[in-house]
């Protein structure tokens, strides 16, 4: 099973180091994203530092449906899925290892924006080791929500905004917990940071366990 | 040798639609199948069913011993199957999907060298993009996936398109070779020329059904409606 996770990762992994889709389109859309904010909120430091958090896990949410919508469409272009499948890999496996690359590029996808904040907003950071922690939690968070419906929509005509419309209201707990604890990061707010960050973590574990049972229904017979 | 496919009465539904409707299809371990048939037939549906891919209900439906209706994911591993498009990942190179083939089917090194040596992978193709290959080169490197994946039933829907003359004697080759060694072989194909050259039996079906067959030197002109 670890072999089989460790294979389709990898090979993600391969595809996104040849076509650089990740660092070409996906990192420039989200700091996009907080360049329009900041447009948007008329360049106003105090208002943008308020609502800093928010926005980096906005940009972030983007970038992972445009990742896990992407994750997939390698699967559907010539019946790749099928392929994986024929070569014995059982649908947790197939789930895991594109979850996984999926979060790793969602790491450099956040390490971007994070970077972006700090240049766009003039934040300072006061608890790094709340902002690693958080993040880490919340991507690995976006990357099996963005897995599970990205499986579950591939290879549909709908699958461009179907995918969004499920994702997005599913991903709010992630938004909403990564938010508050980044806001205590950045100090905008005195709120129980790590509280925020072990919901964080109680939101990725159902996410997790929802995965397992999730994986053979959903790529059986995708 | 055993029946390496037994379906009896076998059904297949896609979106509610009959693919199959009854389909009864004997092939022996060791044989080569041509499937010929219209449009619509059900050829690609009985290759995927035949791989495990699509769930069938029916009196028997047995693929290298596995029972499809119990035990559909099983017979997968022992299976290559090859549709009308290749399923390759446009932005791997040649090299990267070879090797991601090895992997996955556990296939070593020597394997990988003899696929590649056989459909003309090496040198500086191998470092090619599969996005940008031609469709009969793209096709060269599905071939040689399933060259390395070694599977005991070997399921092919229309392999000759897009291939050069040269390429297409290749692919005769390489099944006549394959059921030399022991795997079975079966391929959907429009081409009258091919299905005549390769094959041992044909089998016509027809609305989800397959018809009497007949052995290739029996039949007399090209027999194909689509």
């Amino acid at each position: 099973m670890w072999r089989e996770i460790w294979l389709v990762c990898r090979k993600d992994m391969i595809i996104e180091w040849r076509a650089r889709v990740t660092l070409v389109q996906i990192v420039p859309t989200v700091l996009l994203v907080l360049v329009v904010f900041a447009f948007a909120l008329d360049a106003n430091p105090s208002l943008l530092g308020a609502g800093a958090g928010g926005l980096f896990w906005v940009a972030v949410l983007f970038g992972a449906v445009l990742g896990a919508k992407r994750s997939f469409d390698i699967e559907a272009e010539g019946g790749n899925l099928d392929a994986l499948r024929l070569g014995g890999l059982v649908p947790a496996a197939i789930l895991w290892g594109k979850a996984a690359a999926l979060a790793l590029q969602l790491v450099l996808v956040g390490v971007f924006a994070a970077a972006g904040l700090l240049v766009l907003y003039s934040v300072t950071v006061h608890d790094w080791l709340l902002i690693v922690v958080a993040g880490l939690c919340g991507m690995a968070a976006f990357a099996i929500c963005g897995t599970l419906y990205g499986a579950m929509t591939v290879g549909l005509r709908s699958a461009d905004t179907l995918l969004p419309l499920l994702l997005i209201p599913v991903a709010a707990p992630v938004l909403l917990a990564g938010t508050r604890a980044f806001d205590v990061a950045l100090g905008t707010s005195a709120d129980q940071g790590w509280s925020w960050t072990a919901l964080l973590a109680v939101v990725l574990v159902t996410y997790v366990a929802v995965g397992w049972a999730a994986a053979g229904p959903l790529l059986e017979d995708a | 040798m055993g029946a390496a496919v037994a379906f009896e009465g076998v059904v297949a539904l896609l979106d509610r639609f009959p693919a199959l409707a009854g389909a009864d299809l004997s092939v022996q371990a060791g044989e080569m199948v041509c499937l010929r048939g219209p449009n619509g037939a059900g050829k690609s549906t009985l290759l995927r069913a035949c791989a495990g891919l699509v769930p069938v209900r029916g009196e028997r439906a047995e693929v290298l011993g596995f029972d499809l209706k119990a035990q559909r994911r099983s017979v997968r591993p022992h299976v290559g199957l090859l549709g009308h498009r290749s399923p390759l990942y446009g932005d791997l190179r040649v090299d990267d999907q070879l090797r991601h083939c090895a992997d996955v089917h556990r296939a070593g090194v020597p394997e990988v060298s003899a696929a590649i040596e056989r459909f003309a992978l090496g040198g500086r193709l191998g470092e090619v993009a599969i996005r940008r290959l031609s469709e009969g080169q793209q096709r060269r490197v599905a071939l040689a996936c399933l060259t390395i994946a070694r599977p005991r039933l070997w399921l092919l829907d229309e392999p000759h398109a897009g291939l050069d003359t040269v390429s297409r004697d290749a692919l005769d080759e390489l099944l006549a070779d394959a059921v030399e060694a022991g795997a079975t072989v079966m391929f959907a194909t429009h081409e009258t020329d091919r299905s005549r050259v390769a094959a041992a039996r044909q089998v016509m079906l027809a609305g989800g059904r397959v018809e009497p067959t007949a052995p290739v030197s029996q039949t007399n002109g090209p027999t194909d409606v689509a």
